[in-house]
């Protein structure tokens, strides 16, 4: 491992970081924002013009606040919960590629923290980590609401983690890889996905909003059935820490999306780029795709009334999953075919 | 040099947290504790070169199969006024059952520590995806496919176990 390489995938994760936590602090902006115009209303708008420094000032908000632990919670876990769901939130954006490479100084710059071998499973591990956040979080408070929310969250994730899986599996055989960067580069300019593979990417679209807990799917929350839900002895930044861990994996699930299903940092007539430019205009493609669906997700968090425990529970197991077992068969039917299975 | 070190501190984490699994006096400490050993187990999979198998692990075991445990656990609420007495004789008869199975265990492994420094360097790449799909859908394809019938044998009792309180009507 040479020193070049541990500096520049250092300025990477940094720099990653602190996009991912800007992002995700201008997001909570921003979703007011939204909910303002689609009630008809104004918004935050005092702090700074345009209310601009809101973000700031509910951050400061946040630190000052009492930090309240109760009584008869468990500390360790008390803490540790937060702590798990904002650590799982922020490490699936190591995997993900955010565009072609750079050359700077003479060196082939790779826009990417790590490329593992097993790609997507690696985004599925961390996602199925992510609940423990949430569980530890609701039973170290030690409150029935909390408790309820933690046993909401943890049996929605697994119910939709596995039409997530399904859905994810017919991408993978679609491009022949489970890297990330082989399913990028299989949708070159504007051969993607999603042309092929729309009903999947219903099913994934979905999946992801119930695994990220946005509306309609944010039962473990839940605050006119169960006060706040898990986090309802949380104050402080204990607090904080657990709803901005839901914006920064918003922006993760995003970035996950448009790679699986529109094409990453891919975009029609990129041939005609090269070097640099290309580089710095697929990044540019790819977060204009990641904010597209970062807006829809809200946006449906502002149309959507919430469903139904049972009614979720019927959604994941009774229509997504045979949705997708049926539309994985398919493909696999439409790919032997074309490899010419049949044919003698 | 670096990786036997790893090695070495993974294992000694591993045997300390499964450990800890046994010792601590709370059901969900119990788990959490087991989740832990987990991911160390994981580690010691990723440093045999073993990705695929690494996550695996950590997606059904500690993604899906903890999270049930626990749950199962939160809404049993377990504490010391609840808990049941376990008589001596039970207690006496489960350590001797363990400690035949440690025995049967060490029988089984000690002829692979001696053969490990040959085999290991056979295929370095053995774990990646690509070679263990090549390995399970060619060679071993009938195992395979007997063991995920067994799984949808043992959902389809779960299944119709779960259902069974509900009256037939003919």
């Amino acid at each position: 491992m040479d020193t070049a390489l541990l500096i520049e995938k250092l300025v990477l994760v940094v720099l990653l970081f602190l996009v991912s936590l800007g992002i995700a602090a201008y997001s909570t902006y921003f979703e007011r924002k939204l909910a303002a115009w689609i009630q008809d209303r104004v918004g935050p708008d005092r702090a700074g013009p345009f209310g601009i420094l809101q973000p700031i000032a509910d951050g400061v908000k946040m630190f000052m606040k009492e930090d309240f632990t109760p009584k008869n919670a468990d500390r360790w876990l008390f803490i540790l919960g937060p702590g798990i769901a904002m650590f799982t939130a922020l490490i699936t954006s190591s995997i993900v590629p955010w565009g072609t490479d750079l050359y700077l100084f003479g060196r082939t710059i790779v826009l990417q923290v790590a490329d593992f071998n097993i790609g997507i499973l690696f985004v599925f591990g961390t996602i199925s980590i992510g609940v423990y956040g949430i569980m530890i979080g609701g039973w170290a408070s030690n409150n029935k609401y909390s408790l309820y929310g933690a046993i909401r969250a943890s049996s929605q994730m697994i119910s939709y983690e596995l039409a997530m899986g399904i859905s994810a599996i017919t991408i993978i055989m679609m491009s022949g890889s489970l890297g990330l960067t082989d399913i990028v580069k299989s949708q070159h300019g504007m051969n993607w996905n999603i042309f092929y593979q729309p009903v999947c990417f219903l099913v994934f679209f979905i999946c992801a909003l119930a695994e990220t807990n946005r509306a309609p799917f944010d039962l473990p929350e839940c605050e006119s059935e169960l006060i706040g839900g898990y986090h309802t002895e949380y104050s402080s930044m204990k607090l904080g820490l657990f709803l901005f861990a839901e914006y920064v994996s918003m922006f993760v699930s995003s970035a996950i999306i448009s790679i699986l299903f529109f094409g990453g940092y891919n975009f029609p007539g990129m041939d005609h780029f090269s070097g640099n430019t290309l580089a710095l205009l697929s990044v540019l493609v790819f977060f204009a795709k990641i904010f597209f669906f970062i807006f829809v997700i809200m946006w449906i968090r502002w149309t959507i009334p919430r469903f139904r425990f049972d009614q979720l529970m019927h959604l994941g197991w009774k229509v997504l999953i045979p949705i997708a077992i049926i539309n994985l068969m398919l493909t696999g039917i439409v790919i032997a075919f074309h490899e010419g299975w049949f044919l003698n | 040099m670096t990786a036997e070190l790893i090695n070495w501190i993974l294992g000694g984490l591993s045997i300390g947290s499964a450990l800890m699994v046994v010792f601590s006096k709370h059901p969900i400490r119990s788990v959490l504790y087991l989740i832990v050993t987990f991911f160390l187990v994981s580690g010691l999979y990723i440093m045999m070169n073993a990705q695929f198998l690494a996550i695996v692990n950590i997606i059904v075991y500690a993604g899906a199969i903890m999270v049930l445990f626990l749950f199962v656990l939160m809404l049993l609420n377990l504490n010391k006024a609840t808990e049941p007495k376990t008589p001596l004789l039970v207690m006496l008869s489960s350590v001797g059952a363990a400690g035949i199975f440690v025995l049967v265990l060490i029988a089984a492994l000690k002829d692979s520590f001696i053969q490990k420094s040959g085999q290991v360097a056979g295929n370095l790449n053995a774990g990646m995806v690509e070679n263990l799909g090549e390995l399970l859908f060619k060679k071993y394809i009938v195992p395979f496919e007997i063991s995920s019938i067994l799984f949808i044998a043992s959902m389809v009792g779960a299944v119709l176990l779960a259902k069974r309180e509900k009256p037939i009507i003919d």
